[in-house]
């Protein structure tokens, strides 16, 4: 029985708005074991973006606990969870978010300038080790503005594994790409998964979902549906399957 | 985070917005360079007159007969006579921080060489007058208290008087002149002395021995001032003392009496200018610090712009991990980081401007070691209070609307 990396038990979530109060979640219970690969899916207002931040350590549950690794969230002050996202998480954003003309290698070392217990040397080899994960060592010295979108994609998810987090949290991660080079991206993912990275992927798009292992539906702040997915599609496959007249 | 990495960010941030940060630091570059340039004009000025003034005789005491009242009209310095012969025999023997006596007495007339005559003041000094004022001779010989004694009709020539009297330019030395109607021979010529504090002419004089004045011009008893020099200007005080207290021995005064005669130096003198070019210092630094307080504000306002600008990056930092204060230090550290290279190219440029003052305007000017160190640790200092602000207001940027900023 692998260990539990989010354990989450009646999480709810209120907004106050002037004198009304907004519940956009509205009690939501599961738990990720490590290794998995998770689909959050939903349409607009149906809670995602508002569990995706209490899951990123960005924000905190009105009510409920949520653990992550063991950590118990509600308790933490600003700093603290601040100290557990750049430990524990690893982002990727759907605008990629890299700062602009800073090369490749530095916009990968940032998440461990916040770690003083790196050394200069120790983050610029893992930086680099990174980059060649996602398969973009030759590309080390490059700005954003040098790169294609599926290629500033991989630099973020490089960001994202360099100082080795317990989960990887997309958000809409592929929203910005075509089709192929969201395949591309996924097909990464799922390598990484099978490395034994734990992912949680929030997404409105069901053929992304396809490529987890299981998916959970939310609607207007609960958990409709939480299923495993019984035949996962391979994304390497898909880009082989794709016709080459696509490929302009 | 270290400070190495603090200081690469805050580089990479100025980098990329070059002539922001540089018209930024223009308004830190402007102030301390006109700090340093208006206290320097200051100092400058303030230490021209001090020198100026010690070259008149640092340690140079004046002694002057008291203003009086005859018969209910107040009556100025040169007519109240109380100052004689016995005053500087007394002062001689017994003052132990006086080294050097001479009265002096004046007198205006014509005086004649061939035919050439020039109006000029006569006074009527002793030998010790010369090392009172500083005063070398450029040529001949000086009278000595022989010629005192015998109140001999010898004299000694300023620049002025001799190129008024002599313009062929022969050698005036042994020639004989006449003051109204007396003839004095010529035995020494006095060096260039030049215009004192007060724009008087120090050159145009003929001096003297005091007895040949009294005995023969004045014919009075009575000196218009005794000159005495301190053995040293930290001295100055003590003699001062000790001179009231002769003088009023020997003219008898009675403790409930005032004095009948005033004593000044030149370090009341000097203080006077001192305080006078004091207040022009302060004047141009206030001034000039204004100008670095309006260069902090503009640090200030373009901190906030960056921090409006980068709230994206700061949201996205905050998200890898950053904490309020990682952010807080890395605004501080680019505020400070304009202050303190537009400081350091403000002190390059005012001592750079200063000096080129004094060159082409020939104002003297004195950089102070004090004006270099106060205004970098005030631009320093403006660096973190107006840097603060912006970088506090980054520090509290709730991470999950800073990422969402567009």
């Amino acid at each position: 029985m692998s260990k539990k990396i989010l354990d989450i038990t009646e999480l709810k979530r209120n907004f106050r708005m002037g004198s009304e109060v907004v519940h956009a979640l509205k009690g939501i219970s599961f738990d990720v074991k490590e290794g998995e690969f998770l689909t959050i899916m939903g349409s607009s207002g149906s809670g995602k973006t508002t569990l995706l931040n209490i899951l990123g350590c960005l924000d905190k549950p009105t009510e409920g606990t949520y653990m992550l690794d063991g950590v118990d969230v509600k308790s933490l002050s600003r700093d603290a969870l601040a100290q557990l996202r750049n430990h524990k998480i690893g982002f990727v954003f759907q605008a990629y978010n890299l700062l602009p003309r800073t090369s490749a290698v530095e916009n990968v070392e940032l998440p461990l300038l916040y770690n003083s217990s790196i050394s200069a040397k120790e983050r610029r080899e893992r930086a680099m080790h990174s980059l060649e994960a996602v398969k973009l060592a030759d590309r080390m010295d490059h700005t954003p503005n040098q790169l294609s979108g599926g290629q500033q994609q991989r630099v973020a998810i490089a960001r994202a594994l360099v100082n080795h987090p317990v989960m990887i949290l997309a958000d809409e991660a592929t929203g910005n790409l075509d089709s192929k080079t969201s395949y591309e991206i996924m097909a990464l993912m799922q390598d990484l998964n099978a490395e034994g990275k734990t992912i949680v992927f929030v997404t409105h798009e069901p053929d992304i979902a396809a490529f987890s292992s299981r998916t959970i539906m939310l609607r207007d702040g609960r958990i409709v549906k939480d299923y495993f997915n019984e035949n996962k599609k391979s994304a390497k496959e898909m880009l082989a399957a794709m016709p080459a007249t696509d490929d302009y | 985070m270290s400070l190495i990495n603090l200081f690469r960010i805050a580089l990479r941030a100025l980098q990329r917005n070059k002539l922001r940060a540089f018209l930024t630091m223009l308004g830190i570059i402007i102030g301390v360079a006109s700090v340093i340039a208006m206290v320097a004009i200051g100092q400058g000025s303030k230490k021209s007159i001090q020198d100026q003034l010690s070259s008149m005789g640092s340690n140079m005491i004046t002694i002057r007969p008291n203003s009086n009242v005859a018969a209910g009209a107040r009556l100025d310095f040169s007519s109240v006579q109380t100052l004689k012969e016995q005053d500087i025999i007394a002062i001689k023997k017994q003052a132990q921080y006086i080294n050097g006596v001479s009265p002096a007495v004046t007198q205006r007339g014509q005086v004649i060489s061939g035919n050439l005559n020039w109006k000029t003041t006569i006074q009527g000094v002793s030998p010790d007058f010369l090392s009172i004022r500083n005063w070398p001779l450029s040529s001949g010989i000086s009278f000595t208290d022989a010629d005192v004694k015998t109140a001999d009709k010898v004299c000694l020539l300023g620049q002025t008087v001799v190129a008024n009297l002599f313009t062929g330019g022969e050698n005036p030395i042994g020639k004989v002149i006449r003051f109204n109607t007396i003839p004095f021979k010529v035995i020494g010529v006095l060096a260039q002395k030049g215009e004192n504090a007060f724009g008087q002419d120090q050159d145009d004089i003929v001096l003297t021995p005091y007895s040949t004045v009294q005995k023969r011009i004045t014919a009075s008893i009575y000196f218009q001032n005794i000159y005495c020099s301190a053995t040293d200007q930290a001295n100055t005080d003590k003699a001062v003392d000790e001179l009231t207290s002769i003088l009023r021995t020997t003219h008898r005064l009675k403790a409930s009496d005032e004095d009948d005669f005033t004593i000044r130096t030149q370090a009341e003198l000097i203080n006077t200018f001192s305080s006078t070019s004091e207040l022009l210092t302060v004047l141009l630094g206030a001034i000039a610090g204004i100008s670095l307080i309006v260069g902090g504000i503009g640090i200030m306002n373009i901190m906030y712009v960056s921090v409006t600008e980068r709230t994206k990056e700061i949201g996205l930092r905050m998200s890898l991990g950053a904490r309020g204060k990682d952010i807080l230090m890395q605004f501080l550290v680019e505020a400070i980081l304009i202050s303190i290279t537009g400081g350091l190219i403000g002190i390059a440029l005012g001592i750079t401007s200063s000096k080129l003052i004094t060159v082409f305007l020939k104002w003297p000017t004195l950089v102070s070691q004090s004006s270099v160190t106060l205004s970098f640790l005030v631009c320093a200092v403006t660096g973190i209070f107006f840097g603060y602000y912006p970088a506090q207001k980054a520090s509290r940027l709730d991470p999950i609307e800073a990422l969402r900023y567009e």
